[in-house]
């Protein structure tokens, strides 16, 4: 028998829950890491063909460009990454796995902080695989800026992926909500954060756009450190922005984890 | 001895469309003992499903109260979970997880530590026959596999009382038939209280020691097979006469049937070359009156070609108390989580 004097909402409980939702979402990770591996084709053909494209438009030498780029290419490789997140637990709901673990004691909180913390995992182990190959090709990361760079990334995709989890409960009972909605939302990010092409030659209502759009923050962070240039201030911006993302996320996740039977 | 579940007036209504409020469970009172084995039977949409769910904290009744395991649903759902097992309708182990790190998982949320998860998970794998299987991801198992996989995660807590919605739903009748050798059998040994739905009548008819029969959201009977059967349907008794004194069997019959209504029915018997007529009545224990009522038709000179006793099945209790049969499917697609509307408050006996 368990003991049903430990109620779920104690600190200590949740944390030990936490913990186990964790390391139950790492299982399929470590069982079958390819499927990690192969998110990064979208990534990897940006790579390889919208950075020759650029450097041709912008005529800066290929090396320079990738210095440009990478950073980039790697919040992208989060973004697209985390954001599907969601899709796992949409599955989860309408299979009755989700069902099974709320009967369990497990604290209903931990269910989203425990998913959420693991999105830190994949998004890792994709941008230091990306960082790889590009310095194949001439990238040169400064280390100490592309650890930092790390962090903020990985605090990032936590608020990303309790908000895609959230969005997959809100479309439970209509999963082609959760695409659209998704879908809806990725690219205008994508496009407004300055990931691919730079906005400084942008309409002026184009810019106003991105400068509300947090991600322009993060990427703006992320070019400056993976560069080495640790005290710009678009870094303490982009942390804000990062930490920004994981307390919504978090806490519009929690919130909808208790709804989600 | 204090019931293991005990419910009063605990009702369930959902928003319905049009603004409307849909009764998917009205009014469930009722005490289940520890060590039972009680089946819930009722059509798909019944009701069933969502007693079951306010029972597991899965869902909050609208109104009334209930206590499992000695603790409010409401006010105590994390001592209500700790202390039960849950097999839901759909599989509980997700697709890409291994069925090994799925138990040892369930074990974790339910607290246990590291060496105790092992070991339960092991125990469980041995004794649901899972060693073939444990280390494939569940999506690659077969229906059968993914049931006992189920039932292995219901058990991780070695609960006192095992709920089970619809276990043997999409089952071929092979693996049925194994999912309750293993069922019985772990009820045998580890003297786990059981309470399941179901809306396969030989199901709760063979292994339930009680049967609530459901509908509408409502308990419309409560007994245990045999009786429901006896009280409420009765057996079918049939006896072919060759060239028959019309009146004495009928006498005979209606004798045989006593107390009940004895509307002895006849028709002319199929399938004899000889001039034969078929009598059937509905009476108690038919089994014991068939030797008597045969002794008797010899002694007035009939002779009796063919006699048959046919039992009662839960479908003629259920038609019995409906005027409807549990065979029918509807005709409408109502899922499991679709309540149905409740018709006018039926009598509850």
């Amino acid at each position: 028998m368990t003991s049903p004097d430990a109620p779920s909402t104690r600190p200590s409980a949740v944390l030990r829950d936490t913990r186990a939702v964790l390391v139950r979402e790492l299982w399929p990770v470590l069982r079958d890491p390819f499927s990690v591996v192969f998110s990064l084709l979208q990534p990897l053909v940006f790579l390889a063909f919208f950075t020759p494209l650029l450097a041709g438009m912008t005529g800066a030498p290929l090396g320079d460009q990738l210095q440009w780029f990478v950073p980039g290419i790697i919040v992208m490789s989060t973004l697209f990454g985390t954001a599907m997140a969601g899709s796992n637990l949409l599955a989860e709901m309408q299979s009755g796995s989700h069902e099974r673990m709320l009967v369990t004691p497990v604290s209903r909180s931990a269910l989203m902080i425990g998913r959420a913390l693991k999105e830190m995992v994949p998004l890792s182990v994709q941008a230091v695989v990306l960082t790889g190959v590009a310095a194949v090709f001439g990238f040169r990361p400064h280390p100490p800026g592309m650890a930092l760079g790390l962090v903020l990334l990985a605090v990032f995709g936590i608020g990303l992926g309790a908000l895609s989890y959230s969005l997959g409960i809100a479309s439970r009972n209509r999963d082609w909500m959760f695409w659209a909605v998704q879908q809806g939302l990725l690219f205008p990010l994508m496009i407004l954060s300055g990931m691919l092409l730079p906005l400084e030659s942008a309409p002026r209502w184009l810019q106003v756009l991105s400068s509300v759009n947090p991600l322009t923050y993060l990427v703006g962070a992320e070019r400056a450190l993976f560069n080495g240039l640790l005290t710009d201030p678009t870094v303490w911006q982009g942390a804000l922005a990062a930490v920004g993302v994981a307390t919504l996320g978090l806490v519009v996740g929690v919130r909808m984890m208790r709804r989600s039977v | 001895m204090t019931p293991i579940i005990s419910s009063r007036g605990l009702s369930k209504t959902f928003r319905g469309p049009g603004g409307g409020t849909v009764t998917a469970v009205a009014d469930l009172t009722m005490d289940v003992e520890a060590g039972s084995l009680t089946a819930f039977l009722g059509p798909n949409g019944a009701g069933k499903s969502t007693s079951l769910r306010m029972l597991t904290t899965l869902l909050r009744p609208t109104a009334g109260t209930a206590t499992v395991c000695g603790h409010d649903v409401t006010t105590e759902p994390g001592a209500v979970r700790s202390a039960i097992g849950y097999i839901g309708q759909k599989n509980g182990a997700g697709q890409y997880y291994r069925v090994r790190d799925e138990l040892v998982s369930q074990g974790a949320f339910y607290g246990l530590g590291r060496a105790e998860r092992r070991r339960r998970a092991d125990e469980l794998i041995d004794a649901l026959d899972l060693g073939g299987v444990v280390d494939r991801p569940t999506m690659n198992l077969s229906g059968g596999q993914r049931r006992r996989v189920d039932i292995a995660l219901g058990l991780v807590p070695a609960p006192r009382l095992l709920f089970l919605d619809e276990p043997s739903t999409g089952l071929d009748p092979q693996s049925r038939s194994q999912l309750w050798d293993h069922l019985l059998g772990l009820r045998e040994r580890l003297g786990i209280t059981l309470f399941l739905t179901t809306h396969y009548l030989e199901e709760a008819d063979q292994f339930a020691e009680r049967v609530m029969v459901v509908d509408g959201g409502r308990i419309i009977a409560d007994d245990t097979a045999a009786r429901l059967k006896s009280d409420l349907a009765g057996d079918r008794l049939t006896v072919t006469v060759v060239d028959p004194d019309h009146p004495t069997v009928v006498d005979a019959l209606r004798a045989a049937a006593q107390g009940r209504d004895a509307t002895v029915e006849h028709g002319s018997a199929p399938d004899t070359d000889v001039a034969a007529v078929r009598y059937s009545v509905t009476l108690d224990r038919g089994d014991r009156a068939l030797p008597a009522l045969l002794a008797h038709l010899a002694g007035r000179g009939q002779q009796v070609l063919a006699a048959e006793v046919r039992r009662p099945s839960l479908d003629d209790v259920f038609l019995g108390l409906t005027g409807r049969s549990l065979r029918e499917e509807p005709t409408e697609p109502t899922g499991p989580d679709q309540p149905a509307p409740t018709t006018v408050p039926g009598v509850t006996p």
